[in-house]
């Protein structure tokens, strides 16, 4: 399996036994998980002093994903989310080398309120890396859809919630799948959004390296709670020929996974409180479950990732804030 | 708090579901203009359908700690964002059949009969 000559993004051949792996982890949702497909976590290195320009891959290049903040919300499941923040943040500052870049996918806030958005911009200002990169959740889009939240995310001045950037070798995408909700269906991401991204990608070559982010998954997760897209088969299939696909997704506040040949999609734990798994007996809504004094810290959790030589997988570690 | 909507203040609402919920139990004086109650519980509007009479005033409270959403499938009406305890008052002038929805949730559906034969006042499954 092992091929380090070849370069990160080198289209491998699909390993069967990963895939049974996985399916077989992914069975295994909701409880904080350790996963390194790389056996060990590579040294990292400063992307931003060694790959300037940001398209050459980095062996080594390591970032953060964080997903569902929820600044704003304190209730029983989580009165003070805010310091939920403040200790992921902690952790991730404490980390032999600081991240290149953070993802944050999305509902950084509960109910979108100007002072939710002001609070939350200012707890990300402390974690200590180049730049967090957000998307919206639906969490960020009340009332006045992305408005509130482009006042604080505007990613490149666009005034929109997509972006694309380059960065240790690696092609990020950010999309939005938080305002085209209609009765009885999934979300989508719209045909204007599918437009730029076939254009997007079109200067991109096969061998790059692609994170795609989005705050709802990518993949029909449970389509009863709409914890899916419904037109995410055409973005996907706009991402078939890259020999490396990442996507990390927010929304569902619980670990989940899916390989689809080179593409490879995740869900993230959240920073503010636990979902239910999707089919859990006694629970037939998604609302924040409420767990013991003690037991929260081990379902919230912050997930790095790592670029590694030879793979077209990135090495992912979920980290639970407290653990077990 | 939100007070956007002029029926969003929680205490005025408490008190407009507690009259509704009257209402609902004893027959509504005659001057007054008909209302009836829906809760917005575990992901699901209760009841899920309901028949009333023209002119009458339905208000939604959530009762979940997820904000949601009441928005009309033909744009009739929408709220804003609810969060734990607030509502939403519509009055439905005509009769039709309302369906709505959560636009956060849009598996969360609710049908509104408005039917001049309906019992005043009375929010009944068809």
């Amino acid at each position: 399996m092992k091929s380090p000559k070849h370069p990160p993004a080198a289209a491998a051949p699909h390993d069967p036994s990963r895939r049974a792996a996985l399916h077989c982890l992914s069975a295994w949702g909701g409880a904080a998980l350790v996963w390194s497909v790389a056996g060990g976590v590579p040294r990292t290195l400063s992307a931003a002093t060694h790959d300037p320009s940001g398209k050459s891959p980095v062996a080594g290049f390591t970032f953060i994903q964080i997903s569902d903040t929820h600044i704003g919300f304190h209730k029983e499941a989580n009165p003070d989310t805010s310091a939920s923040l403040r200790l992921a943040t902690a952790r991730i500052n404490a980390m032999p080398q600081a991240p290149a870049l953070v993802l944050h996918t999305g509902d950084l806030t509960h109910l979108s309120k100007p002072e939710e958005f002001g609070q939350v911009n200012e707890l990300l200002r402390e974690i200590k890396t180049s730049r967090v990169h957000a998307v919206p959740g639906e969490h960020d889009a009340l009332d006045d859809g992305l408005a509130g939240y482009l006042k604080a995310f505007d990613h490149d001045g666009k005034q929109r919630a997509w972006y694309s950037f380059d960065q240790g070798g690696v092609h990020f995408v950010g999309l939005s799948n938080v305002l085209n909700f209609k009765l009885g269906t999934m979300t989508s991401l719209g045909d204007e959004q599918l437009a730029w991204l076939k254009k997007d990608l079109a200067g991109v070559a096969h061998s790059t390296p692609i994170v795609v982010f989005a705050h709802i998954p990518l993949w029909t997760v449970y389509a009863p709670w709409g914890w899916g897209t419904a037109d995410a088969d055409q973005a996907l299939a706009l991402l078939k020929p890259y020999g490396s696909v990442t996507v990390l997704n927010g929304h569902v506040h619980q670990v989940l996974q899916k390989v689809e040949g080179h593409v490879a999609l995740h869900t993230a734990m959240s920073l503010a409180y636990p979902l239910p798994t999707p089919g859990q007996e006694g629970i037939g809504e998604p609302g924040p479950v409420k767990v013991p004094a003690g037991e929260l810290g081990k379902r919230l959790g912050t997930r790095q990732l790592t670029l590694v030589r030879g793979k077209h997988e990135l090495a992912l570690i979920d980290t639970p804030l407290e653990r077990a | 708090m939100r007070v956007a909507h002029a029926f969003s203040r929680r205490t005025l609402a408490r008190f407009a579901v507690a009259a509704a919920a009257v209402a609902l139990h004893a027959a509504a004086p005659a001057a007054e203009a008909p209302a009836t109650a829906i809760e917005i519980r575990k992901f699901a509007f209760v009841p899920q359908e309901i028949t009333v009479a023209p002119g009458t005033r339905v208000t939604w409270t959530n009762a979940d700690e997820t904000p949601h959403t009441v928005a009309s499938r033909d744009a009739s009406f929408k709220s804003k964002a609810l969060d734990t305890g607030d509502t939403f008052s519509f009055t439905f002038a005509n009769a039709g059949d309302f369906a709505y929805f959560c636009t956060l949730h849009p598996f969360m559906t609710g049908v509104v009969h408005v039917r001049a034969d309906a019992k005043a006042g009375a929010g009944t499954a068809p």
